[in-house]
């Protein structure tokens, strides 16, 4: 749970003495009277206000050198997927079939496919598919989910019951076994996988906006910015809201991973992208069976897919530690 | 003092002879001697040094209170003291004696030898000091069985009786619930008799009352009063509550920011406290007779100091009413006095008068 | 416990319900007309009526879905489409293959995980725990199909370890007994064949098994680093008991309790990733034969699996949730009042 954030509460001064007293004020932050005490330097730092919370949490990932590494490789990967096409040395779906297969070489860094496709521009092109796809999915069960989550919390009763036992239905059918299936109704087509990677996720983002409405009634914290007489919708925007955002975006971020991956495995089942469109899963699902007299057209894309996934958990990672109140208190 | 080979307990007649009156305090033989303790905790922002050039003595038998605010630094030389100390803490110096023997310096074997054993330990939360996921009779026959040896059946008597001796009605009964189905001082009674299950010579008990409600404190204290004569034992009392020394303590040690300011018989340092600092803390007691309706409640000027950056010279004077040049430019040594009693200070306040500083205590 | 145990097993069916709703929904309402795929996009169109008549397609929605219920409840979960035989018979005959390499993965990744998340919750800081979390963290990060192949390539290809493929060599299949090939061949004394198929078992598993295991040792390592920061660590510390103890026995169990959430929760995963690894390794499990079956269009396979894997899924997270209730006191004995 978040801080109670002392900013919202007028300034309280308060005499120092004992050191009960002391304790609170090292808890809450609260700037000390300016009673001049000869020969007592307090040091600042120990006794600083409470910062604004973005601003601690970018700190703290500043800190965490995986994480930032992570991020410039995702800005990059970003930068590469919008610059696609113009940065691909050969065309991703021309195919020529006498150089099929070739290993790398310096004309073709990762080699060739079985249909004499470059492999290194046909990785370049796939990210901006995965990213998309990545994106749009998490888009999609955010933007659904929080929705669902902040009625049911609202409401209540038996909308709540309703809604929760949806999710829960949902969430009793196998991540990609349900998106697959989806995808069976659906049809083949990465827009369609798109949106059945989005739906499978929706109810974990329900359930974290669902949680954090329900705590408005039930907290001590809360409670007591009622006590203080702080209204409703006040509580709700400064409180609730920005704890629920930092758990949202951890999330989000880890879902953008796992989506990366449901999109590979749907690729390589064969429901993805439509051939010859380049896509991390379907490159794999395409060139297994040269397993061993082209190992090549497989290391590739699946280290793309490693690294991107990689970069996205490390961020994620890095996000949940910088917002963790716990760890500030270093 | 008792036989362990039959299991039983027996009550120590010559422990209780060997309790003094009140005012034969430090009289009887030194069991645990500490020796300049001083231990830091390494962080990102600094080094603290909560226990500085640490010295005291307990003697057998007797109860030894240990007072200060949070933060002085008491209840990390406790747990220095009986090695219990988690990283970033390490202990910087200093010796820890018991018996002869430099607690400091033992292998872990051996120590794990004293734990639990000789030297117990109780702590301020019962409601986490407990395994929730173990039974009370488990918990209680671990210590019992890993020290006395005893087989389950003889291991699982005596912790029936340890419940019984330590207040819990129905032992044979409550031996098999788990903690969350007790109250807090249930579960401190558990603790306590935890503790002195296998009979030792010195418990350590760290603020064993903080937690608890007023009522439950005074049978906690009168418990633990009570096992002392029975057992023979000697008491740590770590508190920052002086209504707890004034009742249950023989001797005191004071401490601040770290450090021993005043040690001495607890008649001695109610009637007359040596150190400005006590003398703050007797002041700030509230009176129900003395205090007229608007006058202001006395508190100690200022704020403990904070333990990155502690003043040089006598961590107390910025907020002293007695203090002097040298006192600011110079840290006072604990001298021990003709009377016995130990003071860290270079003012007498019993001949000096008190000249608050500008910057006193406002509304 | 015992209210708590019917509370959740009554919480359990309108889930399943639930489920089979909308399994149903998605194949027969929102699919399209499997009618031109089966019969092909050249049949007449009398001749597909016919057929959606034969099966019928023609009747109102509702009523399929309380034919299919009924159905599924009397263990009859329709005929496929193209083989024209029971689906529950089909599956049936695939499922030991598939639950086998499912076992096996999740022993693998518990037994593992646990041990590399209490190693690196012990060790905090040190190199144990930072290659233990690097490990982990990869094996969240690498698609369960890739590292199938990669295992193939390394194991199989180059160092020739292990077969690339199947799961038994056909010549030395055991006779039939409980469907499972290890079980059948210690059943007929036949050490081969036993290793044969465990042979066959290992990389399967081991892919399959990665990504669980990476999760459980997060949590495990998480878990135990909240237990030991608890104050009844020290307490025990304080009794002098040996530290292996302190670790082994009082930090441990309370660990492993909410691990087991994790771990019911990992089952349903691998039943999803056990698809793309049986494509990988041809194993003749269900989940080569559900994607095949999906993309003939073959409902009544695909909802018979789905609901099927649905339904086992919702019993493992049942049975995790009371183990996790009879391992933890607090929950088994909260009906028992406070003195």
């Amino acid at each position: 749970m978040s801080e109670w954030n002392q900013s919202s509460v007028d300034e309280v001064p308060t005499m120092g003495s004992e050191s009960q007293k002391a304790d609170e004020t090292l808890a809450t932050g609260i700037v000390l009277p300016d009673g001049e005490i000869p020969g007592d330097d307090y040091d600042e730092t120990l006794y600083e206000k409470p910062e604004n919370q973005w601003l601690e949490m970018w700190r703290s990932l500043r800190a965490n050198r995986a994480a930032l590494v992570s991020l410039i490789f995702i800005i990059l990967l970003v930068l590469v997927a919008v610059a696609g096409p113009y940065i691909t040395p050969y065309n991703p779906i021309e195919t020529e079939m006498s150089n099929a297969l070739k290993p790398p070489s310096a004309e073709h860094w990762f080699g060739t496919d079985q249909l004499g496709m470059d492999i290194f521009s046909r990785v370049i092109a796939g990210t901006r598919v995965s990213l998309t796809v990545g994106l749009l999915a998490v888009s999609i069960a955010l933007t659904t989910g929080i929705v669902l989550g902040a009625i049911a919390g609202y409401a209540g009763g038996w909308v709540d019951t309703i809604i929760m036992r949806v999710m829960d239905m949902m969430l009793a059918i196998p991540s990609i076994l349900l998106a697959i299936t989806l995808m069976a109704a659906l049809g083949k087509g990465i827009d369609k996988a798109v949106i059945a990677i989005g739906l499978v996720s929706i109810p974990e983002y329900a359930r974290i906006v669902r949680g954090n409405i329900l705590s408005i009634k039930e907290n001590d914290y809360i409670a007591a910015a009622h006590v203080v007489g702080l209204s409703d919708a006040r509580i709700i925007f400064r409180h609730v809201l920005p704890n629920a955002l930092s758990v949202i975006i951890v999330r989000a971020t880890l879902g953008i991973s796992s989506a990366i991956l449901d999109t590979a495995a749907l690729g390589f089942l064969g429901l993805g992208v439509q051939p010859p469109q380049p896509e991390w899963g379907d490159m794999l699902g395409r060139a297994r069976g040269f397993i061993f007299q082209a190992p090549h057209t497989l290391l590739y894309p699946g280290m793309a897919i490693t690294a991107t996934v990689l970069a996205f958990n490390l961020l994620g990672d890095g996000l949940r530690d910088a917002l963790d109140p716990r760890a500030r208190i270093k | 003092m008792t036989t362990q080979d039959t299991g039983t307990i027996m009550s120590s007649p010559a422990g209780a002879a060997a309790l003094g009156p009140l005012d034969a305090c430090g009289a009887q033989p030194i069991i645990l001697d500490v020796r300049g303790l001083s231990t830091e905790f390494v962080m990102k922002r600094g080094t603290v040094r909560a226990v500085r050039d640490v010295s005291f003595t307990v003697r057998e038998g007797e109860v030894l209170a240990i007072v200060g605010e949070s933060g002085s630094g008491k209840s990390v030389a406790a747990l220095s003291a009986m090695r219990l100390l988690q990283s970033p803490g390490r202990v910087a110096a200093g010796e820890v004696v018991y018996r002869g023997k430099d607690l400091l310096s033992l292998s872990a074997r051996e120590m794990r030898d004293i734990r639990g054993n000789h030297i117990s330990m109780i702590f301020q939360e019962p409601m986490t000091s407990l395994n929730p996921v173990f039974t009370i009779e488990d918990q209680l026959t671990e210590s019992i069985r890993t020290h006395l040896k005893l087989d389950k059946k003889a291991a699982t008597a005596r912790a029936i009786e340890m419940l019984r001796l330590v207040g819990i009605p129905s032992p044979e009964k409550r031996v098999k619930d788990y903690p969350h189905q007790m109250s807090g001082g249930m579960r401190q009674r558990v603790m306590t008799a935890m503790a002195l299950s296998c009979e030792p010579d010195l418990l350590i008990a760290d603020e064993p009352t903080t937690a608890l409600d007023v009522t439950i404190q005074a049978q906690i204290l009168a418990l633990l009063a009570d096992l002392r004569k029975k057992f023979g034992m000697a008491v740590i009392l770590i508190t920052h509550d002086l209504g707890v020394v004034a009742e249950s303590a023989d001797r005191v040690v004071v401490m601040y920011c770290g450090q021993v300011v005043e040690e001495a018989c607890a008649a001695d340092l109610f009637e007359q406290p040596l150190h400005p600092y006590t003398l703050g803390l007797l002041e700030s007691i509230p009176g129900m007779d003395e205090t007229e309706s608007d006058e202001p409640l006395y508190m100690i000027r200022g704020m403990v100091p904070n333990p990155l950056n502690l003043p040089t010279g006598c961590a107390f004077a910025p907020r002293c009413d007695y203090r002097t040049e040298q006192c600011v430019r110079e840290m006072p040594p604990l001298v021990e006095r003709a009377d016995g009693r130990k003071l860290r200070c270079f003012v007498d306040v019993t001949d000096t008068a008190p000249t608050p500083v500008a910057g006193e205590v406002a509304e | 416990m015992l209210k708590y145990v019917i509370k959740r097993v009554f919480m359990v069916i309108p889930v399943m319900i639930g489920v089979s709703i909308i399994v149903f929904s998605l194949m027969r309402v929102f699919s399209p007309d499997p009618a031109p795929i089966v019969l092909g996009q050249h049949a007449t169109v009398e001749s597909m009526d016919a057929w959606r008549e034969a099966n019928g397609l023609n009747d109102p929605v509702v009523s399929q879905y309380f034919t299919y219920l009924t159905g599924a409840l009397k263990g009859d979960l329709g005929t496929s489409y193209y083989t024209k035989s029971p689906v529950t018979g089909e599956i049936f005959a695939r499922f030991p293959a598939t639950i086998e390499l499912a076992l096996a993965a999740i022993v693998f990744a518990t037994v593992v995980g646990v041990l590399l998340g209490v190693v690196a919750a012990v060790k905090k800081n040190s190199i144990f725990d930072a290659v233990g979390s690097l490990f982990a963290l990869v094996g969240v990060s690498i698609p369960i199909f890739w590292l199938g192949i990669l295992f193939i390539m390394f194991f199989s290809g180059y160092l020739h370890w292990f077969p690339s493929g199947g799961r038994i060599d056909v010549l030395l299949k055991p006779a039939e007994v409980t469907g499972f090939y290890m079980v059948d061949a210690v059943i007929e004394g036949n050490w081969v064949a036993f290793n044969n198929a465990l042979d066959h078992l290992i990389l399967p598993a081991l892919a399959l098994g990665m990504y669980s295991m990476a999760i459980i040792t997060r949590m495990t390592r998480s878990s135990m680093l909240e237990t030991l920061g608890q104050d009844y660590i020290r307490t025990a510390r304080a009794k002098g008991i040996s530290e292996t103890k302190v670790i082994g026995k009082h930090a441990l169990r309370p660990s492993l309790i909410p691990v087991t959430t994790v771990i019911g929760l990992q089952f349903g995963s691998l039943l999803g990733g056990a698809l793309l690894t049986e494509s990988v390794f041809s194993w003749p499990g269900i989940g080569k034969f559900t994607v095949d079956s999906i993309l003939k269009s073959d409902f009544p396979v695909v909802q018979g699996i789905v609901l099927l894997v649905a339904v086992i899924f919702v019993m493992i997270n049942l049975t995790a949730d009371l183990a996790y209730a009879s391992l933890d006191p607090r929950i088994k004995y909260s009906s028992k009042k406070e003195r």
